[in-house]
């Protein structure tokens, strides 16, 4: 679907001065990436379904969420990407105020304080600035050369520090690892020098040791030690990834059934419905199931990837690549966690995972994709 | 805002960001095959390993403990029983900080420390996710208490356990015994096999028949497949094997005649045993003080056990089969007999008694415990019913040792008897090898006029001189004495261990002389058949707790009440066709005829009439379970 798809836009876009503009794209709905969602979302309900045991509540709530989260997405793609570049400085200093707000008058739950209550309404500023840093990024690099100067990469990194350092003091270590990746697509993809990046990846290096003594809670610390060795504490902090690994890997190749998984089932895995809802899938469908799932994410990466390609500017062609890049790191970083590759952080998985909020954010940022790849064009090459 | 010096260049920027983008997907090719490969290794590679995983998880074999065997007196009456106890038991897996639940618990209900000690004793040998008892028998209100703060505890829960239970509390305690809690000292003498058997089993027998029985009223353990949640909570039983139930016991004792026994020894210290004549079946078993056996079956409290344990009065202690006292004149019949055999006696043998005796070539004087003698001419018949000393040390002076220690024998003294409860003592009949052995000292003549009388180093337990009376009533055939009748309805054959040959004459001669204990005027056990419609033969006899001095008299006043002499009586009735043989033992009673006799006598009064009609009579038995109870 998605090459022959390829072939049709290749056209359209030398033919595009004669050709009719077509209903969607005056709509400004991407048709592929519409359907890879609503698949997506169909197979998230079904999970869902079995993960929360059954319970039809769930899936009602989480249709709601959904239906919510795809108008979103409609209403964002109407506006125009001009729009959006102007005001991204004003809405990413509006977000860093906002994360500030929450370190002052945060509310929370388990230590961290990443609520923010405005007039009844709760919501968390860090998903505002999971758009708004990459959005941030892309605008400052817009309006400069490439590839990038000195001065250039200094001002992007510090853009994508300040929202970083405020999150992190939540505490709330996963969500502000993921808006910083994001922004650092932003700027990789604008020609970051390959010096630059083998520079920065040295100090990385260099900086692991202090950042292990000094720079991570306790609990951190615990989590990636639980992921060297689950089994040292199976009833305590490895718990979750004992388990989880456990109904992984019982599921097999063909998986014990739809509804089926004892691990789920019997509430041997926890946070089955939210987190680690894939050992969900994974157990009751096998391998085949998860392959699929990846299949689906793959097509929606591909899809995005082509967007940015085809995008008529910088800033699109930045955002729509960082955008599209952190929701393969979403995904990365979720089934890592579940598998016990990755230490146990908080990032559900895109889509799948029960929750609104998340939900909401995700589907703006693909709101934006599709602003990106159905944008009128004004300037021809 | 400063302006970057380089022009802005499309084609540049496309080419580059073609470029980053396609390193990126490589970068996104690679870490999808690290997930891919991930789900290879965990669903493929390993499947076997996370499916025994996941199955350990949700499945759990839990043994289904069989139910003890229950155990009736010969009509019928439930002496031990199964009831449902209510126990709080905690499942470690489940619970977070056990300090702060256990203190929670400690301000809902009782806990002692010793509780709590206890308990982190059988934490140490639980299997996973087995829940570990806490509490036994909790009321109806603490159950109420536990339920309503039962959020606030994961991993407590109140279980139901069945628990044995003795209706009759102290009656039975030192003959069906009872059963405690797996000690480690239990734990440390299991084989293997036994470790399966008491899989899910918390009891085993400590004492009594519950001991002697234990693997018949045990039963086979049965298992059960259970799907569990992740709460520990059973869902489905997935495959059942049931527990094969202990089997039954039904004995011979009989409750009513157990209380009149009883009843018959009052407060004082001491033993019954009655046997049934013509089967060695046991009827009464009394030992007295006795104790509340159920305070045993679930952990008896330190206090408790030390009241019983510090008491002078040794409530724990058998003394029916673990109490080893001079058997004294009660030996008179038997040795009676065992002279006519040897031909040292006869009917008509006469002897003097000036009220002492003098062996040749010795100054020592033993004397005869009545002061003045029991006349110029006294005979065998006399002898046994005034228990004249000197007839028989007069015949012990004329007889080896070796004969002596023979007819003993046959009579079952100096061996353990073989009844079927444990911690048995053998008592003692000395014979000339044994005093070389034991003493390395060759035997004096003096040592058989002590031994003629059941003194010097002669021991007896209660249940011995029951089973030589009972030898005795049946003319000489020496049956194994057994308290279990029936096992699960079959019954357990009467066992000979001996057939004593004797003249009938002799037999009658001492039958003659053990009537005219209990019925010639002059008889020493007369109380024993007091105001009975039918004729009871028997002995009395005392045992000297302290030795006396040569030339001192015995004054029962100047002594401790301690160091009394202990009053004994052996007895069968009817004496024509014998039933019922009892042995009954006063510790410092001092007179076997006026303390121990009486006792004898109650028993035969219930009994004998009960048996006349035929052998087993019940309909008019009436027992009220629970009356006696404490």
């Amino acid at each position: 679907m998605a090459s022959r798809d390829f072939s049709h836009r290749l056209s359209d876009a030398h033919g595009s001065l004669r050709k009719p503009v077509s209903l969607a794209r005056r709509l400004h709905i991407d048709v592929p990436l519409l359907v890879l969602l609503l698949v997506l979302a169909s197979v998230g309900l079904g999970v869902l379904f079995s993960a929360s045991g059954g319970d039809i509540n769930y899936v009602r709530r989480q249709s709601i969420f959904m239906c919510l989260a795809f108008v979103g997405m409609f209403i964002v793609a109407q506006i125009p990407l001009d729009f959006y570049r102007r005001w991204s400085p004003w809405a990413y200093l509006g977000g860093c105020a906002l994360l500030v707000g929450v370190l002052l008058f945060g509310t929370g739950a388990k230590g961290a304080q990443r609520w923010l209550e405005i007039a009844g309404f709760r919501f968390q500023p860090s998903e505002i600035m999971k758009l708004g840093v990459p959005m941030m990024v892309a605008a400052f690099l817009h309006q400069r050369a490439q590839p990038p100067s000195l001065m250039t990469v200094f001002g992007a990194l510090a853009i994508v520090a300040v929202p970083a350092a405020l999150i992190v003091r939540q505490p709330d270590l996963g969500t502000s690892i993921l808006i910083a990746a994001s922004g650092l697509f932003a700027l990789y993809l604008a020609g970051l020098s390959w010096k630059m990046i083998g520079a920065a990846g040295l100090g990385v290096l260099v900086s692991a040791w202090p950042i292990w003594q000094w720079g991570l809670r306790d609990y951190q610390r615990q989590r990636i030690l639980t992921l060297l060795n689950p089994h040292d504490d199976r009833f305590g902090a490895g718990w979750n990834i004992f388990n989880s690994k456990a109904a992984i890997g019982s599921g097999g190749v063909y998986g014990k059934g739809y509804l089926q998984g004892t691990q789920s089932q019997l509430d041997f895995l926890p946070e089955s419905h939210t987190d680690f809802i894939i050992a969900v899938l994974a157990e009751e469908w096998g391998m085949r199931g998860v392959l699929l799932l990846l299949l689906l994410y793959v097509l929606v990466i591909a899809r995005g990837i082509y967007i940015s390609f085809m995008a008529q500017h910088l800033f699109g062609r930045l955002l729509a690549g960082s955008i599209t890049l952190t929701f393969f790191v979403y995904v990365f970083v979720n089934i890592g966690m579940v598998t016990g590759l990755l230490p146990v952080v908080g990032v559900p998985l895109p889509i799948i995972s029960y929750g609104g909020t998340s939900l909401i954010t995700l589907m703006a940022g693909f709101g934006i994709l599709m602003a990106v790849g159905t944008e009128r064009r004004r300037v021809h090459f | 805002m400063p302006h970057d010096h380089h022009l802005k260049d499309p084609h540049t920027e496309q080419r580059l960001f073609r470029n980053r983008m396609l390193v990126a997907i490589v970068g996104v090719i690679a870490l999808l095959a690290v997930l891919v490969a991930r789900f290879y290794n965990l669903q493929v590679v390993n499947y076997d390993d996370y499916r025994t995983q996941s199955d350990e998880n949700r499945i759990q074999v839990r043994p289904v403990a069989p139910t003890r065997g229950l155990v009736y007196d010969r009509n019928g009456i439930l002496l031990a029983d199964n009831r449902a106890s209510f126990n709080l038991s905690i499942v470690r897996e489940r619970v977070q900080d056990l300090d702060a639940t256990l203190e929670l618990i400690g301000h809902l209900i009782r806990l002692e420390d010793s509780d709590v000690s206890k308990f982190r004793k059988r934490m140490k040998r639980r299997r996973p996710f087995e829940p570990v008892p806490l509490r036994f028998r909790l009321s109806e209100e603490e159950i109420a208490r536990i339920s309503v703060n039962q959020f606030r505890m994961p991993g407590v829960s109140v279980q139901a356990e069945l628990v044995r239970y003795y209706a009759l509390g102290d009656l039975f305690a030192h003959s069906v015994g009872y059963v405690g809690r797996i000690s480690d000292r239990d734990l440390s003498n299991f084989t293997e096999e036994d470790v399966r058997l008491y899989r899910g089993t918390n009891s085993i027998g400590k004492v009594g028949l519950e001991r002697s029985y234990e693997k018949t009223l045990l039963g086979e353990v049965g298992y059960e497949n259970v799907e569990i949640n992740a709460r520990g909570r059973v869902l489905r039983v997935l495959e059942r094997q049931d527990p094969k139930p202990g089997a039954d016991l039904t004995l011979h004792l009989d409750a009513h005649l157990q209380q009149v026994a009883s009843d018959a020894l009052g407060d004082r210290r001491g033993a019954v045993v009655a046997i049934d004549v013509n089967t060695g079946g046991v009827l009464a078993f009394v030992s007295k003080p006795s104790f509340d056996p159920n305070l045993f079956v679930t952990g008896i409290s330190f206090a408790d056990y030390r009241a019983l344990s510090d008491s002078l009065d040794v409530p724990l202690f058998n003394r029916a089969v673990q109490g080893q006292y001079p058997p004294g004149s009660t030996l008179k019949p038997l040795m009676g007999l065992g002279g006519l055999e040897a031909g040292l006696i006869t009917r008509e043998t006469k002897i003097k008694d000036p009220g002492f005796y003098k062996l040749p070539n010795d100054p020592r004087i033993y004397r005869d415990h009545v002061r003045w003698g029991h006349g110029e001419k006294v005979d065998l018949i006399q002898a046994m019913a005034q228990s004249c000393d000197v007839y028989f040390w007069d015949m012990a002076h004329r007889w080896d040792i070796d004969g002596m220690h023979d007819i003993a024998t046959h009579f079952g003294l100096g061996s353990k008897t073989g009844i079927d409860l444990p911690m048995e003592r053998s008592g003692l009949f000395p014979s000339r090898d044994w005093k070389r052995g034991a003493r390395g000292m060759p035997w004096f003549p003096g040592d058989s006029l002590n031994a003629v009388l059941g003194q010097g180093f002669v021991l007896a337990t209660p249940l011995q001189l029951a089973v030589m009376t009972a030898t005795l009533a049946n003319r000489g055939t020496h049956y194994r004495p057994q308290i279990v009748k029936t096992i699960n309805g079959a019954e357990q054959p009467p066992e000979i261990l001996h057939n004593l040959e004797a003249h009938p004459d002799n037999w009658d001669l001492v039958f003659e002389g053990m009537d005219a204990v209990v019925n010639r005027s002059y008889g020493t056990g007369k109380r024993a058949g007091k105001d009975l419609d039918f004729r009871v033969a028997g002995k009395s006899g005392t045992a000297q707790v302290v030795g006396i001095a040569q030339g001192a008299r015995y004054d029962s006043e100047a002594l401790q009440e301690r160091h009394r002499d202990h009053a004994l009586f052996v007895a069968f009735a009817p004496v024509e066709k014998p039933r019922i043989a009892v042995a009954v033992l006063v510790e410092n009673g001092e007179a076997g005829g006026g303390v121990a006799a009486p006792v004898a006598r109650e028993l035969f009064a219930e009994w004998v009439p009960r048996t006349e009609s035929a052998v087993n009579t019940t309909a008019d038995v009436s027992f009220s379970e629970g009356a006696d109870n404490g």
